[in-house]
C-alpha cells in the first residue's frame, strides 16, 4: 500500500472531510460511552437536546461558541503562516486581565458605553498580542522555537492572573475569594436575549470572522501570510518582508485570543478567576484545524464544540457518563480531521 | 544571605533533587528518543497524564507497583503507535498531531479515572514506593538518604540514562537510530527501513513518557488528579533542546531543574512578602532562558520535522 499525492485536492473530499471526520470521532467516543454501559445514540440524542433543546440550553450554547469562535480565528490565522501559536490560553487570560485593570480606573465609569466597550476590547487585544510578540521575538531574533514557549507562557499567564487576583487587583468584596474587582456596567457587552448570558460579543466574534476571512483571502497580506507558511524562502524571494509579515502575523493571532478573554469577561462574568476558560485556548487550535484554517469554517467547528461541551454537561446529569466524553470527542475529532485532510490531498494506492 | 546558606545545608533539599528529577529524567530520555529519529512528540505532556491515571488505577484495582508501571509503559506505547502511524507513514504536521494526542490521551485519562472514581471528596490513594536503602548505605549521614534512600523507579531511570546512551553511541541499533533521524535516505539504501524504526522508537520513547508520569501517582505522590502533570511534558521538550540532544547532558539538565525546584519550594515558605506565584513560575520562566542560550548552540537532529517518503525529497 502507498500514497500517491492527487494532481488538485479534490473539491467534494475537502467540504465532506470535517463531516467524515466528526462522524469518526463520534463512533469512537460512541464505544467509549457503551464501555460505560449506556446507549450512545440516546447520549447523543441528550446531547443535542442539552445544547438545542430548551431557550436556555440554545443561549448557553451560543455564549459558549463565542470565545471558540475567537481562539479558533486566533490559531487560523497563526497556523496559516505556520506561526505555532498553542498560546491562546495564556493570550485569553492576558486580555480577560487587561479588561479588568482597565476597569479599575475611575476614569472608565464616565465614559459613554460604546467607547468603554471599545477601551476595553483594545486592552484585551494588546494585552494578547504582547504576550505572543514575545516568544515570536524569540524566535526571530534567537532561532527559539516557539511551540514550546508558548505552551509554558500558559502556564505563567494563569500564574500571573492569580498573583493579580489574589494581590493588588482583588475584589475586596468577594468573601475572600480570589477574584477580580468587577468592572463598571457601562464596559458589560449588552445581552442578546432576555434573562439569558448570550451578549453581543457574538456579533463581533462573527464579524471578525469574515473580517479575518476578507483580509486573508483577498488582502496582499493575506497573500504574503499564506505564502510565508507555505515556502518561507519563495515568499523572500518574491519579495514578501518575512520578519514584518510574521509580526503582523503575531498581532493578528495574540491579539484575537486577547480580545476572546476581553469578550469573556465584558460579556459574561465581569470579573476574572484562575477558572474564567475551560481550555478555550487550546480547544481554538481543534476548532481551526477542523475548520481547515477557514475563518468562516471556524464558526461551525467552534458551535459544535459548544453543542458537544454545553450537551455533555446536561447528558452527564441524565447518564452518569463522565462529561469528560466531550473532551474526548473533540479531541479526537482533530486527529480524524488531520487524516481526513490527508486523504484529500492523497489517494491510496495497492 | 544565611537564609540561602541554610537551605542548601539541609540534607531535605538534596534528597528532593533526585525525587523531583525521576520524572523529568523518563520524559526527556522519550523525548529525545523520539526526536533522534527525527519526529517531534508533543503527546507527551498527555501521554504522561495517561501513564499517571493508569499506573494509579492498576495499583489501586489491586495490581503491584511495578504492574503498574508496565501498564503505564504499555499504554504509553499505545499512544506512541498512534502518533507514528500519522506522522511517519501519513507524514502529517507533527506539531498538531501532537497536541492532538496530548488533547486525547489527558481528557480520555480524565474519563477513565470518573468512570473508575465516580464521585470523591479527596482523591483515593494508593501505597506508593518506599525509599530503599541501597547496599545498606542509606544510613549514611548526608550521602545516605540523597544517594541511596531513593526508591527504585528512581534507580531504574538512572539506569536508562547509561543504557540509552550506550545504545545510540556504541551499538549498530544507536548508528541506525541517529541515521533514521540525519539522514532517512542514507539510512534506507543501508536497507534499514526508516520508517519502522521510526515506529519502534516513538513507541519506545511514548513508553519511557509514560513511566515518568507513573512515577507521579506511584512514588512522588500516592493519588491521581487532573491537571497533576503541571506542563512537566513540556519543560521535558524544552531540556532536550538545552541537553542537545545527548542523554548525559538530559540527565544534568533534569538535575540542575530538578535542583532550582527543590530549591524555589524551600525559598518559598522562608521568604516573607515575595507571592508565591512568583516563585512557582520560575520553572518555566527557566525552561524558555535555557531554551534562548541553546537554541543557536544545539545540534538539531537534521531530519527532525520532516516526514520520510521514499523517492521524495
Amino acid at each position: 500500500m502507498r500514497f500517491e499525492r492527487r494532481e488538485r485536492p479534490s473539491r467534494a473530499l475537502s467540504v465532506l472531510a470535517p463531516l467524515g471526520a466528526i462522524v469518526a470521532a463520534l463512533l469512537v467516543a460512541g464505544v467509549l460511552i457503551a464501555i460505560a454501559g449506556a446507549n450512545p445514540l440516546t447520549a447523543y440524542a441528550l446531547i443535542l437536546d442539552g445544547a438545542f433543546g430548551s431557550r436556555l440550553g440554545f443561549s448557553e450554547t451560543l455564549t459558549r461558541t463565542t470565545p471558540l469562535i475567537l481562539t479558533g480565528l486566533a490559531a487560523a490565522v497563526a497556523f496559516r503562516a505556520r506561526v505555532w501559536n498553542i498560546g491562546g490560553e495564556g493570550q485569553f487570560y492576558l486580555g480577560a486581565l487587561a479588561v479588568a485593570a482597565i476597569g479599575m480606573v475611575p476614569a472608565l465609569a464616565g465614559l459613554p458605553s460604546p467607547l468603554a466597550i471599545l477601551v476595553c476590547a483594545a486592552a484585551g487585544a494588546a494585552a494578547g498580542m504582547v504576550l505572543l510578540l514575545v516568544p515570536l521575538g524569540l524566535r526571530l531574533r534567537f532561532g527559539v522555537d516557539e511551540v514550546v514557549t508558548t505552551l509554558l507562557l500558559n502556564f505563567v499567564a494563569v500564574l500571573f492572573v492569580s498573583l493579580m487576583i489574589e494581590g493588588p487587583m482583588k475584589d475586596p468584596l468577594a468573601f475572600g475569594w480570589p477574584q477580580s474587582v468587577p468592572i463598571p456596567d457601562n464596559a458589560i457587552l449588552p445581552t442578546l436575549m432576555d434573562r439569558t448570558r448570550l451578549h453581543a460579543g457574538l456579533l463581533i466574534a462573527l464579524a471578525l470572522a469574515v473580517a479575518v476571512w476578507w483580509v486573508q483571502a483577498r488582502s496582499v497580506f493575506g497573500l504574503g501570510a499564506r505564502a510565508a507558511g507555505l515556502s518561507p524562502r519563495a515568499a523572500a524571494f518574491a519579495g514578501v518582508p518575512l520578519a514584518r509579515t510574521l509580526l503582523l502575523v503575531g498581532c493578528l493571532s495574540g491579539g484575537l485570543a486577547g480580545l476572546a478573554g476581553a469578550v469573556e469577561v465584558m460579556g459574561v462574568k465581569a470579573y476574572v478567576t484562575t477558572d474564567l476558560s475551560p481550555n478555550y485556548g487550546y480547544s481554538g487550535i481543534v476548532i481551526a484545524m477542523l475548520a481547515n484554517l477557514n475563518p468562516l469554517g471556524v464558526i461551525a467547528a467552534a458551535l459544535f464544540s459548544a453543542v458537544m461541551f454545553v450537551g455533555a454537561d446536561s447528558m452527564s446529569r441524565a447518564l452518569s457518563i463522565p462529561s469528560y466524553i466531550a473532551d474526548v470527542t473533540v479531541a479526537l475529532s482533530l486527529l480524524t480531521m488531520l487524516v481526513a485532510i490527508f486523504l484529500t490531498q492523497y489517494r491510496i494506492r495497492r | 544571605m544565611s537564609v540561602i546558606f541554610d537551605i542548601l545545608a539541609a540534607v531535605g533539599l538534596w534528597e528532593a533533587v533526585l525525587r523531583i528529577a525521576t520524572p523529568l529524567i523518563f520524559g526527556t530520555l522519550g523525548v529525545l528518543l523520539c526526536e533522534r529519529v527525527g519526529v517531534l512528540n508533543l503527546g507527551i505532556e498527555g501521554i504522561m497524564t495517561f501513564g499517571a491515571m493508569v499506573g494509579w488505577l492498576t495499583v489501586y484495582s489491586g495490581g503491584d507497583l511495578w504492574t503498574g508501571m508496565a501498564a503505564a509503559a504499555l499504554g504509553g506505547a499505545a499512544f506512541g503507535l498512534l502518533h507514528a502511524i500519522l506522522t511517519v507513514p501519513l507524514g502529517l504536521s507533527q506539531h498538531v498531531t501532537g497536541l492532538g494526542i496530548t488533547l486525547f490521551a489527558s481528557s480520555f485519562a480524565y474519563y477513565v479515572f470518573r468512570l473508575a472514581v465516580p464521585v470523591a471528596t479527596s482523591p483515593p490513594t494508593v501505597e506508593p514506593f518506599r525509599p530503599l536503602d541501597v547496599f545498606g548505605l542509606a544510613d549514611l549521614p548526608v550521602v545516605g538518604p540523597v544517594l541511596f534512600g531513593q526508591t527504585a523507579p528512581t534507580y531504574l531511570a538512572l539506569a536508562l540514562v547509561v543504557v540509552l546512551a550506550w545504545v545510540i553511541y556504541r551499538t549498530p541499533l544507536g548508528l541506525a537510530l541517529r541515521m533514521a533521524g540525519e539522514n532517512p535516505h542514507a539510512l534506507d539504501a543501508q536497507g534499514v527501513d526508516p520508517i519502522r524504526l521510526r515506529i519502534w522508537a516513538i513507541m519506545a520513547g511514548s513508553a519511557l513518557m509514560a513511566m515518568g508520569g507513573a512515577f507521579l501517582t506511584l512514588a512522588a505522590f500516592n493519588s491521581f488528579f487532573p491537571t497533576m502533570v503541571q506542563g512537566r511534558g513540556w519543560i521535558c521538550v524544552a531540556l532536550v533542546v538545552f541537553a542537545s540532544w545527548r542523554p548525559g547532558r538530559a540527565l544534568l539538565g533534569a538535575l540542575l531543574f530538578a535542583f532550582f525546584d527543590a530549591f524555589q519550594l524551600r525559598l518559598q515558605t522562608v521568604v516573607d512578602g515575595v507571592p508565591y506565584q512568583l516563585f512557582l513560575m520560575a520553572p518555566y520562566l527557566l525552561s524558555i532562558l535555557a531554551l534562548i542560550v541553546m537554541a543557536r548552540r544545539a545540534r538539531v537532529p537534521q531530519a527532525l520535522m520532516q516526514p520520510y517518503r521514499r523517492g521524495e525529497r
